[in-house]
Parts: C-alpha cells; sequence; structure tokens
C-alpha cells in the first residue's frame, strides 16, 4: 500500500527541495569561491551549446521521422526568419503534419 | 566593453516583463508537461494540494514525475535519501548552468534575489537570458521575468491534469511533446557563430548518445554537456 502520511510526504519534499537547491545554487556558488579565469570563461560559454546538443541528439537519434523532420524544419525557419515564435509554430505544425500521415 | 554592472539598470520590472514575453510562445510545452505530472500524481492517489505543493516547492519536471511514479510502499531514511538522490542526479546538469551564469550574476550586490532566481533557473530561462547577456543585455530581472512564467505554467496546469487527466487529449498527435526540443534548436540556431565553435556541440551530441545508448537514464545530458564544453572551451586556439 502506498504510504502517504503527511510527515513522510513533507520529508520527501524537503529531500527532494534541498537536492534542487544544491544543484541549481550550488554550481555558482562554487565558482564564486575562484577566479574565473580566460579558459574556464570559454568552457561557461560553450555550455550552452553543449547542454542543447546533448538533450536533442537522443531524441534525433530515436524520436523517428516526426522528430527529425520538426527538428530541420525549426531550425531552417529560424535561420531564415530569425523569428522564435514562428520557428516553433514551424517545427511542431510539421511534425504534427507527419503525425497525421502516420510517420 | 566590460562595463562595470552599477551602469546598468538592475531588477526594472521592463526587464522582467520582456523575460516573460520571450517565454510566452513555450507555454503550451510548458503546460503539457504540468498536466501530464497532475495526471501522473492522480493516478497515483495523491491529493491535488499534494501534487501542486510538490511543484511549486521542488519545481523539476521530471525529477518529480519519475519519483510519484515510483513512490516507495514505505517510506524509510533510507527511501527519502533515494528521492533525494534520484533527484540530485537529474538535476546535476543544473551545477553547470548555475555555474554559467557566475560571469553575470556575480557581479550583482543583491544576493538574496540572485539565488532566488537560481533557484528558479530552469532551461528556457538559462538560455534565453544567455542570448540577452550575449546581445548586450545586463538587467538580471530578464531571467527572473522568464523563471516566473515557467514556474506558473508548471504549478497551474498540475490541477487540469490531476481533474481531467488522459481526457485531455494526446500531446504527442499534435505535435506539443516537441516543443521544448525546438526550441532547444531555435536556441541553437541563435547561437551559431561558425562551425569552429560548434566542435563542441558534435562532441556533446555524440558523447550524449552514445552515453544514452549505453547506460540510459539520466546521465547523457550531463555527460555530454561536461564534454562539449570542455571541447568547445579549447577550440578556439
Amino acid at each position: 500500500m502506498i504510504e502517504r502520511d503527511p510527515v513522510s510526504f513533507i520529508a520527501v519534499l524537503a529531500a527532494m527541495t534541498a537536492a534542487v537547491i544544491v544543484c541549481r545554487l550550488g554550481g555558482y556558488w562554487l565558482l564564486g569561491r575562484f577566479t574565473i579565469g580566460v579558459r574556464l570563461r570559454k568552457i561557461l560559454s560553450a555550455l550552452p551549446g553543449a547542454v542543447i546538443a546533448s538533450t536533442i541528439a537522443p531524441i534525433l537519434f530515436t524520436g523517428g521521422v516526426s522528430a527529425l523532420a520538426a527538428l530541420v524544419t525549426a531550425a531552417l525557419t529560424m535561420f531564415f526568419v530569425r523569428n522564435d515564435f514562428a520557428a516553433l509554430v514551424a517545427g511542431v505544425a510539421v511534425a504534427a503534419g507527419a503525425r497525421a500521415a502516420g510517420f | 566593453m566590460d562595463a562595470t554592472p552599477q551602469q546598468h539598470p538592475r531588477w526594472t520590472l521592463d526587464a522582467f516583463r520582456d523575460g516573460a514575453i520571450a517565454t510566452l510562445p513555450l507555454l503550451p510545452g510548458l503546460c503539457a508537461f504540468g498536466i501530464a505530472f497532475g495526471t501522473v500524481a492522480a493516478r497515483k492517489g495523491f491529493s491535488l494540494l499534494d501534487a501542486c505543493l510538490m511543484s511549486a516547492t521542488v519545481f523539476s519536471g521530471v525529477a518529480q514525475i519519475i519519483v510519484v511514479d515510483a513512490w516507495p510502499n514505505q517510506l524509510t531514511a533510507a527511501t527519502i535519501f533515494a528521492t533525494a538522490v534520484v533527484t540530485a542526479l537529474i538535476c546535476s546538469r543544473f551545477i553547470l548552468i548555475g555555474a554559467s551564469m557566475r560571469p553575470w550574476f556575480g557581479g550583482i550586490p543583491e544576493r538574496g534575489r540572485v539565488y532566488f532566481t537560481l533557484y528558479l533557473l530552469v532551461e528556457p530561462p538559462w538560455l534565453l537570458g544567455t542570448r540577452y547577456y550575449n546581445n548586450g543585455g545586463r538587467d538580471p530581472a530578464f531571467v527572473l521575468g522568464s523563471c516566473v512564467v515557467c514556474w506558473l505554467s508548471w504549478v497551474i496546469p498540475t490541477a487540469p491534469g490531476y481533474w481531467l487527466g488522459a481526457s485531455i487529449g494526446d500531446p504527442h498527435r499534435f505535435g506539443i511533446d516537441l516543443i521544448m526540443p525546438a526550441f532547444f534548436v531555435i536556441m541553437l540556431v541563435s547561437m551559431w557563430q561558425g562551425p569552429r565553435r560548434a566542435a563542441g556541440w558534435i562532441v556533446g551530441s555524440v558523447v550524449a548518445v552514445v552515453t544514452a545508448q549505453l547506460f540510459g537514464g539520466f546521465w547523457y545530458v550531463l555527460a555530454g554537456a561536461l564534454a562539449g564544453s570542455v571541447v568547445g572551451g579549447f577550440v578556439d586556439d
């Protein structure tokens, strides 16, 4: 039987929240202990692209035709139109279309 | 070029609003995720208050869904500790994400507000904020505005998901599950600075795919991000 007495629930909530806070604040706090040199600054500025690439690469790899078509469409639209919203709508529309067509 | 933070306006309502507006196109994707969590929580017999309370405090989608879905039969100190470990594992990429905010946020004297913003800092505000910073923006309220929209669109949809559950419709059919991945791709395009700088992206992708194939689970983003950013940080010379 699933147990959900208030005290244990609050304990889980506190444990999870603490873990989230340690991760979200910890890296920032830790870097405050060091002087950030040129190299580290470069690594940090390369981080956003690296996080995105590692998040979407497995999706491209396993997501099938609809995901691939949607993401390529979003990228191309963004490249030519330079508008977040237009690119998002185009990508999602292609995904919906591809799925409606049975892909 | 290197202006001191004091010369820039800080925590203005205008920047907060700009950050919030920049996040609005993502609302369907963010809400779909909140609805999914509400559905899981209802199926597992949690109260609506419990579900919303968890969304409001933990504010970490994947971690919440996994922990609620695998809620231990017996809550002991060990199982409670295990939920913290799983959460930390899923959120480990935020250690790097938070670190990358140091050059910008480190010079801001209002530390309480900075740490509060970091607590709510998920990927969309981080990426939108990074682009804003690279375009010369310095007001941290931009990030906070985006964070608040993400938080609201995570906590509020928990309720309709809880009540209506699976009857809401299939987000897969309308491509709503691809809003976040498409947003990531769009951010990547707007970061493009030539093929040399993209070396880290390629390394990150390969490491992520290989890690996901070998180990599954949660490690691949962290592994890919570490490998990709180190390579990206070393290519330019």
